[in-house]
């Protein structure tokens, strides 16, 4: 699926858009790690939970489960809510 | 014990690397010989919170950043090149996980880093926030919890909860390695106290002995302790200085009982502040920089004048020293890792202010000037002597 990257994260990915796969939202971040390593942990906590400022949008649907079953999803936008001044 | 000043240790003047953590990036400035003039190098990692950036001193150029934005996790930055270039940390201080159905705590923001000791290079410690301690063994590559702290009951009973910590989240802060002895560490939390390791942090105990708390609280309970600063006397490193949100302290071990050394401050500047900086040479020489403590809290310089609190007995007398620095309407404050000092003789200190000014004294305090200003709110001010 289509990946879009926030600026804050563009410093690993070097593009704003990318193809990932995975069967999960974890299975995708956990693939993007792979080839960018260290990009998860900006965007998950030791945890395992969505830090505060980061949101998946699936197919134009928020996600907050990172164990949901994607199917024939076409595209995961990445956000972040920008906070502080 | 009386100290001997070690006078003759100062250093050959060389470069100066004067290093500027700021909540909006961190800056780098070499100076000359002389401590003249200074070159500004940044800003790096623009936008980024800068916690604490500190070069170790064993090798030279290797450098950590403690790096956060406010929209993405905590992660250490490394350079092995002096601040040339930078990579990121392959595993950053993080929290084991919890078992399943347990909370378990995250790093927020790395806030505190320590080289290790002299004889273990590579190894670095780092006080997190909310409250852990983490350890490195590889240059600050790969993080490890460490457990006889992080995991001891006691301590997530000390710790508290985000709600009882400083504004900007609970701290470990303090991270001190006897320079004679690797397995003796201190560390202090905000809140939570100051602790101590014999066994290279295999297990820590309470010391607290001495320290006042707010009124009201039990002083018996680490838990109601907020050490803002502990700093360890480079030439008699039996002996330590604290500035703590309740007053001004030393210790001398092996004694266990802190003494309250900030009841000669003058009343009217009281002695509430965050830094403390110790003499490289004279374990009887400190300075501090007070902030007003009253009613709410304002945490600005007393009276909108900043100034420097000198002491040469111990803490048995306090000077003031202003020197070149603002005399009115100036309302800014230093905080805990904002001042530090070089091992010339004499000796310079350095501070940065919340409103985002570096200045500097040659003269071990009693004249100052602004080497930078217009930088955003400064956390952590580090000087180094180059190679």
């Amino acid at each position: 699926m289509k990946v879009i990257i926030p600026s804050a994260l563009r410093s690993y990915t070097e593009r704003a858009e990318i193809e990932a796969s995975g069967a999960t939202l974890a299975a995708v971040v956990a693939e993007l790690d792979r080839r960018y390593p260290g990009m998860r942990f900006r965007m998950i906590n030791e945890q395992g939970r969505i830090r505060p400022h980061i949101r998946f949008f699936v197919d134009g649907e928020q996600l907050f489960d990172l164990a949901l079953p994607l199917g024939a999803a076409r595209e995961l936008i990445i956000v972040q809510a920008l906070s502080g001044g | 014990m009386p100290s001997e000043p070690e006078r003759s240790a100062a250093p050959t003047p060389r470069a100066l690397l004067l290093i500027v953590a700021t909540r909006k990036g961190a800056w780098l400035y070499r100076g000359d010989a002389a401590r003249d003039n200074w070159r500004v190098d940044g800003p790096h990692f623009l936008g980024q919170i800068i916690n604490h950036l500190v070069l170790d001193p064993r090798d030279g150029r290797t450098m950590l950043a403690a790096a956060k934005t406010g929209h993405l996790g905590p992660t250490i930055f490394r350079s092995t090149d002096l601040g040339q270039s930078w990579k990121e940390a392959a595993r950053p201080p993080a929290f084991a996980k919890a078992s399943d159905g347990a909370v378990g705590p995250s790093v927020d923001h790395t806030f505190w880093l320590t080289p290790g000791h002299a004889a273990q290079p590579g190894v670095w410690y780092a006080g997190t926030s909310p409250q852990g301690l983490f350890r490195s063994a590889d240059g600050g590559d790969t993080w490890a919890p460490v457990p006889g702290f992080n995991d001891d009951p006691r301590y997530q009973r000390w710790m508290g909860s985000v709600q009882d910590g400083t504004p900007d989240g609970p701290k470990l802060h303090s991270i001190i390695v006897d320079p004679r002895d690797a397995a003796h560490l201190y560390v202090a939390m905000s809140s939570g106290g100051v602790h101590e390791s014999l066994d290279g942090g295999a297990s820590f105990s309470a010391l607290i002995d001495g320290l006042e708390v707010v009124e009201g609280f039990d002083a018996a309970d680490a838990t109601f302790h907020d050490p803002h600063c502990v700093r360890l006397c480079p030439s008699q490193p039996d002996r330590l200085y604290q500035q703590n949100h309740c007053g001004i302290y030393r210790l001398d071990r092996p004694e266990r009982k802190w003494r309250n050394i900030g009841k000669s401050m003058p009343a009217a500047i009281g002695d509430v502040g965050f830094p403390i900086v110790i003499h490289p040479r004279d374990a009887d020489s400190a300075w501090v920089f007070p902030m007003d403590g009253t009613s709410v809290w304002p945490r600005t310089s007393p009276g909108g004048r900043p100034a420097v609190y000198a002491t040469h007995d111990a803490g048995a007398t306090w000077q003031r020293l202003a020197g070149g620095l603002p005399d009115s309407q100036a309302w800014w404050t230093v905080k805990r890792q904002a001042m530090t000092g070089d091992r010339r003789d004499p000796v310079g200190l350095y501070f940065g202010t919340s409103s985002g000014e570096v200045w500097m004294s040659r003269d071990e305090g009693r004249q100052w000037s602004c080497v930078a200003r217009h930088l955003p709110e400064i956390y952590a001010v580090e000087v180094a002597e180059l190679p």
